[in-house]
């Protein structure tokens, strides 16, 4: 339906389109708009990150600080991703595949995180786990370390992550249906052999784009974090936190390098997400 | 076994076991601490609630936060507009990048964003410096603010209009054209129109998340109490000062906002299904 | 009148419009008849200044219609899916070409009402006017479709496959129903389908096309009764095509002489058409062919047989209908003659 605007040598008027100079106008207008505010900034993480040569940019990211920062970083999105996986495989099963009431107000919940406001993801954890918290006084009393340690990173990550892998699964599934999975049980396979060999290669390329979401989110997750982390150095900042610090110590070839490594993996997501959804695209063409 | 618990009009296995599970999880990780919060205002009696909020800072980090929030989703909206139109309606070279680079301020983790919106708008950097000439600042200033939050905007209107615009039907132009419309007529009497509602769901989301946006407006910011202090930083000031009243008196106020905000979402999605004929 | 001559339209290569000549009279309600692909749709498009041909003339009334755009030619377009604004009313639908007339010739609102009522009675549909597109119902969206294309006082209305996106029944009704409307309203009309059925009940002349060509153009009973070409032949009403020779004036089918004239094709490889109905059953030796019964069904007045005709190596199976006058059996040989048939050169 939707031919693209191919020049045709006699049309003498394209119906769809505008005059040549209100087409070079909004054109124009677009690519300066996403230049100036999206390429720049990219522009500048990288070029502020080599300003100093290679050397120094290897020199700052090998820092003990830098590396346990990396290595928090990479933790704690295990963790997060790992989790937000099991659970979005589970609730896309139990929404998708059943009918029952409630449904719409069950997604809702279950999307509540993208509307709350990093620092209040962070900020509910404060005020469970803190010292003036719901379970900061058993929590010394027994001398638990949630809040200013991993468990609280790895809590407040999971909470601004917990959307993705289902989100990305539930209108997979629900465009999907049941057929496969119920002739699969009428042939005699258990629910488990039914997921494994029947649901699952059905939503592969969906789970992918989920956890690649996920992933991203979870590295980079700033506000949510820097409220429960406490910033001890060398032990509670992720990398995100770190360029902050660095950043604000002045260190800018430092700051810029973690921060590279931080732009380098939204490209990388951007380009696997491209691929994803052509394959996810593809998938869906037999359905309708 | 469990086919017995099996949900309604379905012969699959696992729903009461999932459900469970969904449920649980649910709970733990979102549920409860979010009525934590709630919980935690619920302490406060209402004049003191009232005195937090209508404190002179907290009341112009609300100011600044919101009314910003809301120019940024208005320039992204205009801006969003002719992006989408642009990319879809025209072919120009780099158009595929130009389409990808949308997601950047998606995908960018914020403090990068910060960091890099910040060198590019201090008074040395790229394009600090030629604005400085003119004498506008940027960086350190509430317009440092506004232009963090167009950043992390423009994707939620591009891509909630782009793919209302590339389905739009080219035979209702057609139709506007043969009933005797002109270009002008067409785009703002049938197309526009046509895209309003996904227009204005772009303009909320993108207005939603510029209100609690933390990570790339801070180093922006300038951080000046009554001046350039968003809201959610107040939050982390008063955490880091042990006024947990404080803080949570501000979040509920932002979270009442976005769930405010999120409702209407949804009520204009329904209102654009009721207007999609359905072949 | 609307004249169309020697129009060329290419996609790429491919050509979609091969040389196109038609004359529509004032008032006529034409039909379009093809099958995709044939070029009806880009030639009733290139009518409506939605397409631009590469080369050839298109004329209202002597006057180059290519020197305007859609929006000038006051031509009514009722599109295979209606292209209804779904973010207007039925009423702001019907409106909408006259509220965006240049401001000179602009009716004044109460005058816009009046006709948007006037044409709302016209498809009786005036207790819509306020729902929504999507509140409607199919044959309910192509009725406000041809009145909001009414409202410009179209010189000439066009539709796109107008009952293609219906079903059965309602596609049965709203046929008579458009005849009547235009028996009422007498605007020049074209229409394209591809359902020969609807082309024959509802025109007063159809234009047969194929690959981008016309095929025949004439009368419903014309087009039906004397098929100008074999695409016509075969692609109007059922037919019976056999692969003959045509030797010296002799046809033969599979070698065998057939004794029935030739029918003006001179040689070569031909094709036989007859109508169903038009195969004479006779006893053994008495027509153009012989064959053994193999199977009968009865519909009401008819009984249609297959019959497999001995043809030098190798059978052929047909099917013909007979009236049951003389009940068939399967087993029976039976000689059979074509009262009525058509022979065109070439095998395909």
């Amino acid at each position: 339906m939707n031919q693209p605007q191919v020049s045709m040598s006699t049309a003498r008027e394209d119906l769809r389109t505008e005059p040549k100079i209100i087409r070079v106008v909004i054109i124009a207008i677009a690519v300066t708009f996403l230049t100036v505010f999206v390429v720049l900034p990219l522009v500048v993480v990288f070029t502020q990150a080599f300003s100093k040569g290679i050397g120094a940019f290897f020199a700052a990211l090998s820092e003990p600080e830098a590396l346990s920062a990396i290595k928090l970083t990479l933790m704690v999105a295990a963790i997060s991703v790992g989790l937000n996986l099991a659970f979005g495989v589970i609730a896309a099963w139990a929404i998708a595949k059943f009918d029952f009431r409630g449904k719409t107000f069950l997604i809702s919940l279950i999307d509540l995180p993208f509307s709350v406001s990093p620092v209040i993801s962070g900020l509910v954890f404060v005020l469970l786990f803190g010292a003036q918290g719901f379970l900061g006084p058993w929590l010394q009393a027994n001398d638990v370390h949630i809040l200013f340690a991993v468990p609280g990173i790895a809590l407040a990550t999971i909470f601004v992550t917990f959307p993705f892998v289902a989100r990305a699964l539930i209108p997979l599934m629900q465009e999907q249906g049941t057929q496969e999975e119920e002739a699969a049980i009428s042939l005699g396979a258990s629910g488990l052999q039914t997921f494994f060999r029947v649901t699952l290669p059905n939503i592969k390329w969906g789970v992918l784009y989920g956890v690649l979401l996920c992933n991203a989110r979870a590295m980079g997750e700033f506000g949510a974090v820097s409220v429960v982390s406490g910033h001890i150095r060398g032990e509670t900042n992720t990398m995100p936190l770190l360029v902050e610090i660095l950043y604000n110590e002045y260190q800018f070839v430092a700051a810029f390098a973690i921060a590279s490594l931080l732009a380098m993996l939204a490209l990388i997501t951007l380009v696997a997400k491209t691929i994803l959804e052509r394959h996810l695209d593809e998938g869906q063409l037999p359905g309708d | 076994m469990s086919r017995g618990e099996a949900g309604p009009r379905s012969s699959l296995p696992g729903f009461g076991l999932t459900m469970g599970l969904t449920l649980t999880w649910l709970s733990v990780i979102i549920l409860i601490p979010l009525a934590g919060l709630f919980l935690k205002s619920f302490e406060l009696s209402f004049d003191q609630f009232w005195s937090i909020l209508t404190s002179r800072r907290t009341l112009n980090a609300l100011k600044i936060s919101f009314g910003l929030a809301f120019a940024a989703a208005i320039v992204n909206l205009v801006m969003g507009t002719i992006i989408v139109w642009a990319l879809v309606r025209y072919r120009f070279p780099g158009r595929r990048i130009f389409d990808a680079i949308v997601d950047v301020p998606f995908a960018l983790p914020t403090a990068v964003a910060g960091v890099a919106l910040t060198s590019l708008f201090a008074e040395k950097g790229w394009l600090g410096a030629p604005l400085a000439e003119l004498g506008i600042k940027v960086a350190f200033t509430p317009l440092g603010i506004f232009v963090a939050m167009i950043f992390i905007g423009i994707p939620f209107v591009v891509r909630t209009v782009q793919p209302v615009l590339i389905d739009l039907d080219a035979e209702i132009e057609e139709a506007a054209a043969s009933l005797g419309a002109n270009r002008w007529n067409t785009v703002s009497r049938v197309i526009l129109p046509s895209l309003v509602p996904a227009l204005l769901t772009g303009f909320a989301l993108a207005f939603a998340r510029a209100v609690g946006e933390y990570g790339s407006v801070i180093f922006i910011a300038g951080n000046l109490p009554n001046v350039s202090e968003i809201a959610p930083l107040l939050i982390v000031i008063r955490l880091s000062e042990f006024r947990y009243a404080d803080a949570t008196a501000i979040a509920v106020v932002m979270l009442v906002a976005s769930f405010l905000i999120i409702f209407a979402v949804n009520r204009l999605q329904r209102w654009a299904q009721t207007r999609t004929p359905a072949y | 009148m609307i004249e169309v001559k020697n129009i060329v339209k290419k996609f790429g290569t491919f050509a979609a419009l091969d040389n196109v000549d038609l004359r529509v009279a004032n008032g006529e309600l034409v039909a379009l008849l093809g099958p995709s692909g044939s070029g009806k749709t880009t030639l009733l498009r290139i009518i409506a200044g939605l397409d631009w041909p590469d080369a050839g003339e298109v004329s209202f009334d002597g006057e180059n219609a290519l020197a305007h755009g859609a929006s000038e030619r006051h031509v009514g377009f009722v599109f295979q899916h209606y292209a209804l604004f779904r973010h207007m009313t039925v009423f702001e639908n019907v409106a909408f070409g006259l509220r965006v007339q240049p401001r000179a010739v602009r009716k004044d609102e109460a005058a816009i009402r009046t006709r948007v009522k006037e044409l709302l009675d016209l498809v009786q549909l005036d207790w819509l006017s306020g729902r929504y597109p999507s509140q409607l119902s199919g044959g309910q969206r192509q009725r406000i479709a041809l009145a909001r294309a009414l409202a410009i006082e179209p010189r000439i209305l066009l539709l796109d496959e107008p009952f293609g996106a219906l079903d059965a029944k309602v596609r049965k009704e709203l046929r008579q129903w458009l005849r009547s409307l235009h028996q009422e309203i007498n605007v020049t009309s074209i229409f394209v389908t591809h359902d020969q059925e609807e082309a024959l009940e509802v025109a007063n002349r159809v234009v047969v096309m194929d690959k981008g060509r016309i095929e025949q153009i004439g009368t419903p009973g014309d087009v039906y009764d004397n098929p100008a070409t074999a695409f016509v032949h075969s692609f109007i009403g059922e037919s019976i095509v056999l692969p003959v020779e045509v030797r010296d004036g002799n046809v033969e089918l599979g070698g065998k002489p057939l004794n029935i004239s030739a029918d003006g094709v001179t040689s070569g490889a031909s094709r036989l058409f007859v109508r169903r109905h038009d195969m004479a059953i006779g006893v053994p030796g008495s027509g153009a062919f012989e064959g053994a019964v193999r199977h009968v069904r009865t519909f009401g007045p008819i009984q249609r047989a297959e019959v497999a005709l001995s043809a030098g190596e190798g059978t052929t199976v047909i099917e013909i209908d007979a009236p049951r006058d003389r009940e068939l059996q399967s087993g029976d040989i039976v000689s059979l003659h074509p009262r009525r048939y058509r022979i065109f050169a070439g095998q395909d």
